[in-house]
């Protein structure tokens, strides 16, 4: 379920007592909802589910992931011993 | 007379049954739409000219070869960002002569103007469909103005039909499609139908992609310079690539493997396409041709669009192969493979 | 785009999938709870890639394909009212009910629109006092929250010709109910991720521990779930049974607080049908009653009692529960086709039944079987 796409926060405004924002995916903007993201700012990356924002991108968080993943063949030491295989 | 249609034979066995009146799902050039021309308006009309199912048909009188088409449009919004309703149904019946290898020569045009339009309106567009004309090198030399109530019509429907001379030696027609040929696409799809789609009632959002709207006889005659042994061409309108790579595979009882990384698709279109949770290829262009020509001419021909306006961006995304006729196979970017079908019906934008 | 490119990356897909042949030693069931996990699984062709011991099951996580019969035909019988705008998001307008669906009552001159977010209802309403504008309110947890704020939203802003048939469903019941099930054959799961960001993961954690099934927090793109896929393993191979995030760049333990509070504040918690499988206690939200007027079903009163008529051919229900794949239904492909469905698996599509016709079609045709 859930088509959630990331985005970027462009700008920032109110709208029908409503935090709300235009939101940037790649190239293409729409407005959003960030009433759930009260600690959102410009120049974050949020994930938008039909036209709200759910959540924040850590993107520390990210980076680092994917560079463990990245790295994950060199981690052998990690994992158990291969018996079996494929 | 028949008072109760027969439905027997029909490709499914619950076809229209499911749906006793035309829903738009009909209208969308996927698989709903081919079941009803074939079962409705090819049964009933029933000849060797029509079930050649060609963009245009072909035929010879007093020895001269010429294509015939007619195409209707019914857009909405009249006004997209990078063209009008107009200039779309100038281009859209030249290209499905061009599809065919013709000269286009000579356009006729209906109007059908719903009560209410506002006469600034239809100059706009009426300027917009002559300028069109003046840039593919076409004459209307025939045409038909109605007015329908209020209520009916969207503002404005338009059809149009067109004529062309094709030379000898070029046969083009979707059944020629050979194991071994190259799969060639004109450039970036997608860019018509997210246009259309930004500006849609309840899905608009901002974007600078522009309808790639283009009357594409020029690049056809270039690419026939190179070779006249072209052996397919299609316009990617409705259902955009797959529906064309489905018609040809099934047309021609061939099968089609392409490379998705290889097809180009502008880096907004998908985007746009991510955000509403649609697929690029499934959706319309209104410049942009599939080409099906033999391997060993594939680079030239590539090269000679590549050096037309019109075709910049063009590259090879597949092949024809003897496997799996009739489907069509793409390469995933991860390495898998998926069978990409004909859309079911009416593009909807998901949600989930 | 930005956080989606870097997780299609076919080569580090590719390096995910080595590590993982290399960890695995035997067979093992995991279930992805959701549909568009389904969907991108079959899109980009993963399931044909992962070791052979692997099977991936298709859980029920396609709001779409379990939203009940009579929720349907309830919202068919509603989009035929005069003076009713349905507003719904466009998967709906497909599914089948006893009879039709909603496209053919658009057909019929019924006002059916698409929509994008909920808040679109809203100015629907506002721009059309004299008629009631009813939204299609299905989803899990994930759309709960706008879902949530289209009724605060109206109540706030004086909006009276505005009503939600609220149809949704939420995952840990299902889990629940789906390990109790004698019938069912599941190893280890892979949460739904974007559910997650909005409940957090916390929830699963009683269940990780009741059945000593691993619960993983997985994302959507090859990358995310081959990751979610490895952690998963590597806890069936150390035999342990714990949930682990495996989107953590989108996914906190806690979620989204704001979101859940505005969940709390408009739904409660109720017995659900799903379609196919059968209620499942407390699977599902229902308006509370400080927002009875938003409540379609109070409204249109005349809707409450409907008759529903399910396929006699259609096997959803098993599908839904991964006790059949899709291509094993002896309708599959010939009377049951995406032009032509007999359920709701087949009309969404990240259905598993949509997904496996789409996708997996040339797959199966080359290799005749499939793995069990």
């Amino acid at each position: 379920m859930c088509l959630g796409v990331p985005g970027k926060v462009t700008e920032l405004y109110q709208a029908n007592g409503m935090k709300m924002g235009k939101v940037d995916f790649g190239g293409v903007v729409r407005e959003a909802c960030l009433e759930y993201l009260p600690d959102i700012q410009i120049g974050d990356y949020t994930l938008i589910h039909v036209g709200f924002g759910i959540s924040r991108l850590d993107e520390k968080e990210a980076r680092e992931t994917l560079e463990l993943l990245q790295q994950m063949d060199m981690l052998s030491s990690e994992l158990p011993p291969a018996g079996g295989g494929s | 007379m028949n008072s109760k249609f027969d439905f027997t034979g029909w490709t499914c066995p619950t076809p229209l049954l499911h749906y006793p009146t035309i829903v738009m799902g009909h209208g969308s050039g996927g698989k709903m739409m081919a079941d009803l021309i074939q079962h409705m308006f090819a049964s009933a009309f029933e000849n060797d000219l029509l079930t050649q199912m060609g963009d245009s048909a072909v035929f010879t009188i007093n020895g001269s070869r010429l294509a015939f088409t007619t195409d209707s449009f019914v857009i909405s919004p009249l006004f997209f960002p990078g063209g009008d309703i107009g200039e779309l149904a100038i281009n859209g019946t030249v290209n499905d002569l061009a599809m065919s290898g013709a000269q286009p020569m000579f356009l006729s045009s209906g109007f059908i103007l719903e009560e209410g339009l506002a006469m600034e309106t239809l100059g706009r567009i009426v300027a917009s469909a002559a300028q069109a004309c003046r840039e593919a090198s076409v004459q209307l030399i025939a045409g038909d103005t109605k007015v329908v109530n209020k209520g009916h019509g969207d503002g404005l429907y338009i059809n149009t039909t067109g004529i062309g001379l094709i030379s000898a030696g070029i046969n083009i027609s979707p059944r020629n499609a050979q194991p071994g040929d190259a799969v060639l696409v004109s450039g970036t799809l997608g860019d018509h139908g997210v246009a259309i789609l930004s500006v849609r009632e309840g899905l608009q959002f901002e974007t600078e992609i522009r309808s790639d709207t283009a009357p594409l006889h020029g690049l056809v005659d270039a690419m026939l310079r190179v070779t006249q042994d072209i052996h397919c061409l299609r316009d990617a309108t409705r259902g955009g690539l797959s529906a064309v790579l489905n018609e040809l595979a099934s047309a021609s009882k061939v099968g089609i493997d392409f490379e998705e990384k290889k097809v180009p698709v502008k880096a907004e279109v998908n985007a746009a396409c991510e955000m509403l949770g649609l697929d690029p290829f499934y959706i319309a262009n209104e410049g942009k041709l599939v080409a099906i020509v033999p391997a060993d001419r594939a680079d030239a021909v590539l090269d000679t669009m590549r050096a037309h306006p019109l075709g910049k961006e063009a590259a090879c995304i597949g092949s024809v192969v003897p496997g799996h006729p009739g489907l069509v196979v793409a390469k995933t970017g991860i390495g898998g493979s998926r069978v990409v079908d004909l859309p079911a019906g009416e593009l909807l934008p998901r949600i989930c | 785009m930005k956080f989606i490119d870097e997780y299609r990356d076919g080569a580090l897909t590719q390096r995910l999938l080595d590590e993982l042949r290399q960890l695995v030693t035997r067979r093992w069931a995991l279930m992805e709870v959701c549909g568009g996990q389904t969907h991108s699984i079959v899109k980009s062709g993963l399931d044909q890639l992962l070791p052979p011991q692997i099977e991936l099951v298709h859980g029920p996580g396609c709001p779409v394909c379990v939203t009940p019969l009579e929720l349907v035909d309830k919202a068919i019988a509603l989009a035929s009212c005069p003076d009713v705008i349905f507003t719904s998001y466009g998967d709906m307008l497909r599914v089948p009910g006893s009879q039709q669906d909603l496209f053919s009552v658009r057909a019929a001159g019924g006002d059916v629109r698409i929509l994008y977010s909920p808040l679109d209802a809203l100015k629907i309403a506002r721009e059309n006092p004299e008629k009631t504008v009813i939204f299609f309110g299905i989803g899990f947890e994930t759309t709960a929250p706008a879902n949530a704020m289209a009724v605060v939203q109206a109540k706030a802003q004086g909006i009276h010709n505005f009503a939600v048939l609220v149809s949704h469903v939420t995952v840990p019941a299902a889990i629940s109910a789906l390990m109790e099930s004698p019938d069912v054959q599941v190893n280890g799961f892979l949460a739904a991720g974007h559910v997650c960001t909005v409940m957090g993961y916390w929830e699963y954690e009683p269940l990780a521990a009741k059945y000593g099934v691993p619960i993983v927090v997985t994302g959507f793109e090859p990358v995310d779930l081959v990751h979610g896929i490895l952690k998963c393993v590597k806890q069936l191979e150390e035999g342990r049974s714990e949930v682990e995030n495996a989107y953590a760049r989108w996914v906190l333990r806690v979620g989204n607080v704001p979101a859940q509070m505005i969940i709390n504040q408009v739904f409660e918690p109720c017995d659900r049908g799903w379609r196919g499988i059968g209620i499942i206690p407390r699977s599902g939200y229902n308006l509370r009653s400080e927002f009875a007027e938003y409540d379609a079903e109070l409204r249109f009163p005349e809707v409450q009692t409907i008759e529903t008529q399910e396929s006699d051919l259609c096997i959803s229900g098993l599908v839904l529960q991964g006790l059949k794949k899709p291509n094993l239904c002896p309708a599959f492909g010939k009377e049951c086709t995406p032009q032509t469905p007999l359920g709701a698996t087949m009309v969404s599509s990240e259905g598993a039944c949509a997904a496996y016709y789409r996708y997996g079609r040339f797959a199966w045709a080359e290799k005749n079987e499939l793995q069990v």
